[in-house]
């Protein structure tokens, strides 16, 4: 039997998707080593403690949650401490993080000050007796690597929606902790937490994703993407490189090697050649579609529904049947 | 203003891969090498903060001799001495590889550590965190934007939607994110001057590595795409199997 802990990451006093997943997958691992307790984690501003019992949905048997005026945005510093030494305490088999923004941050730093082996990025784990094996794709998605984590506790970084986050309700027992360094003490702060785009779905949480490419022709053209993305309802907009260097969509945009790496449900590719940088960004995605004019286009290679044509007419007819077959079910 | 830059040597990701009969390596024959992506940009940010505050940019990078090549470009980009930690090879765990930078960087009088946000081929992004935790340093990660005035620092986070502003003080630790400054190729000028810049060799005190590579496998080939149609009249056809086929509707 052995216990292991998910660190839950919040933003805005909201618990995040990714938070869940942590705590999910640390479940997991509980139940493979025999089922031991899982210990969840939570750090926000004071109102936070009142989401914490949402973890134990997902599989918590211990929520600690350190509230602190200073601590509504993330502090690397205090985050870091606090959460090493709580793993250090509590003596966890493993560890789990997500790899968001602030995970990929956060998990090295703990893993550093721990001693411990951290693999990054994982998309499955499995415990193997002493070692925890975990798959990492590498090489711009092109290699999948399965790292062997020696030594206790083994950390893993998650991919955003990689692995389900599985309901297996436990009531979660609520403890309050204070921060294992004074707040006004760490050097590195977060003045301001701009939210980009509240309103819309993150690249990294959307079950739809709807790209474009250079072949819309001018930054304009855009709008032909955005409403095919809101006659799907559920879908986030991006771009390739190409677009986000034209300045026709923020770098934020940009899915491929340098920037996101996605796994939705569906990807429609509009205009998209389909270089090798932007396929190692999306050619995990569950469906993909690709709409090109050049029939020869390398995406078609990778996408399981290809229509060859003029985008600009058959985008506005697609956008209109999406919104007809979402109404109509 | 005194700049280290770390930078790996990668293999170019173009390239077919192929896994080596062991099972946990990549068939060597047939790779060709250059700087990671993100290492490039952390490379310009610093070039560009040594010509507008004064100072000087090391490049240092851990591996095999072939890692020479790598610093060389380093140097004829505008870097003033590179520093090989030499090792046979890179280890996969970003700890062990910390521990040796954190060896050559400590008491080393560094204002600023710069790393590429991760390394393209291990894309694990842990090692210049990891420095930073070890140096016990300030450490900022990914950073998209940068302003350094007066010893403190200004720098912009992208996260999922959203983004943060953090503000620290030097000397510190930050890994660059792209879209922060694009790489300036070496001129011919500065290809002749690397030759003559120094280039200190020196064995990696790595660590014990915890995390190795059990296998390598290539991914599932996706099944070979298919033409639906082809203009407007494939729409409906499309929707149906979105809807029946790929149950995505």
């Amino acid at each position: 039997m052995a216990k292991t802990f998910g660190f839950a990451e919040s933003r805005g006093g909201e618990l995040r998707k990714v938070a869940f997943e942590a705590v999910a997958a640390a479940r997991k691992a509980a139940d493979a080593s025999g089922g031991g307790e899982v210990h969840a984690l939570v750090i926000g501003a004071p109102g936070i403690a009142a989401k914490a019992e949402q973890l134990g949905r997902y599989g918590a048997d211990v929520v600690t949650v350190v509230e602190h005026p200073a601590l509504e945005r993330y502090s690397p510093e205090v985050f870091a401490a606090t959460a090493a030494e709580q793993i250090r305490a509590g003596g966890y088999r493993a560890a789990f993080f997500a790899a968001s923004g602030q995970g990929r941050d956060l998990a090295p730093r703990v893993a550093a000050r721990l001693d411990a082996s951290l693999a990054s990025d994982v998309t499955t784990f499995e415990i193997q007796g002493d070692a925890v094996l975990a798959q990492h794709p590498a090489y711009v998605g092109k290699v999948i690597v399965t790292l062997r984590l020696a030594g206790t506790p083994a950390l893993l970084s998650l991919r955003p929606g990689a692995l389900t986050a599985a309901e297996q309700p436990r009531g979660a027992r609520v403890e309050k902790a204070a921060p294992a360094m004074d707040p006004a003490t760490a050097k590195v702060v977060v003045t301001e937490l701009a939210q980009s785009r509240a309103t819309k779905l993150d690249l990294g949480e959307a079950p739809v994703i709807v790209s474009g490419g250079r072949g819309l022709k001018a930054a304009e053209h855009f709008k032909l993407v955005e409403d095919l993305a809101a006659a799907f309802g559920n879908a986030a907009v991006g771009a390739t490189r190409a677009v986000t260097d034209d300045g026709w969509r923020p770098p934020t945009d940009q899915i491929g090697q340098t920037g996101r790496v996605v796994s939705p449900d569906l990807y429609v590719a509009i205009g998209i050649s389909g270089a090798i940088q932007h396929l190692a960004g999306m050619r995990t995605a569950k469906t993909i579609v690709a709409i090109n004019k050049d029939k020869d286009a390398p995406i078609f290679k990778v996408a399981d529904y290809g229509i060859v044509g003029d985008l600009f007419e058959i985008l506005p007819r697609l956008t209109e049947e999406i919104r007809k077959a979402r109404a109509a079910h | 203003m005194k700049v280290a830059v770390c930078i790996k040597r990668v293999p170019e990701m173009d390239l077919r891969f192929s896994i080596a009969p062991d099972k946990k390596s990549l068939e060597q024959s047939g790779l060709k090498y250059e700087m990671g992506d993100f290492d490039g940009y952390a490379l310009e940010v610093a070039l560009q903060l040594a010509e507008k505050q004064g100072g000087e940019v090391t490049v240092i990078s851990l591996g095999p001799d072939g890692v020479q090549e790598t610093l060389r470009k380093g140097l004829a980009m505008g870097a003033a001495r590179a520093v090989q930690l030499k090792a046979d090879q890179v280890p996969f765990d970003g700890l062990a590889i910390a521990k040796a930078l954190a060896a050559e960087l400590k008491d080393a009088g560094y204002d600023l550590i710069l790393f590429g946000r991760m390394a393209t081929d291990t894309a694990s992004g842990t090692v210049g965190p990891m420095t930073a935790e070890l140096l016990g340093l300030p450490c900022v990660s990914s950073i998209s934007q940068l302003d350094i005035a007066d010893g403190r620092g200004t720098a912009r986070r992208d996260l999922e939607g959203a983004a943060e502003t953090v503000e620290f003080p030097l000397p510190a630790v930050l890994t660059i994110d792209e879209g922060i400054a694009r790489p300036r190729l070496a001129s011919l000028k500065g290809i002749m001057a690397a030759k003559k810049k120094p280039l200190d060799v020196k064995p990696a005190q790595l660590g014990e590595p915890r995390l190795t590579v059990e296998a390598m496998a290539l991914p599932p080939e996706r099944p070979a795409g298919r033409i639906i149609g082809e203009g407007s009249d494939a729409v409906p056809e499309l929707v149906r199997l979105l809807r029946t086929e790929a149950k995505v509707l």
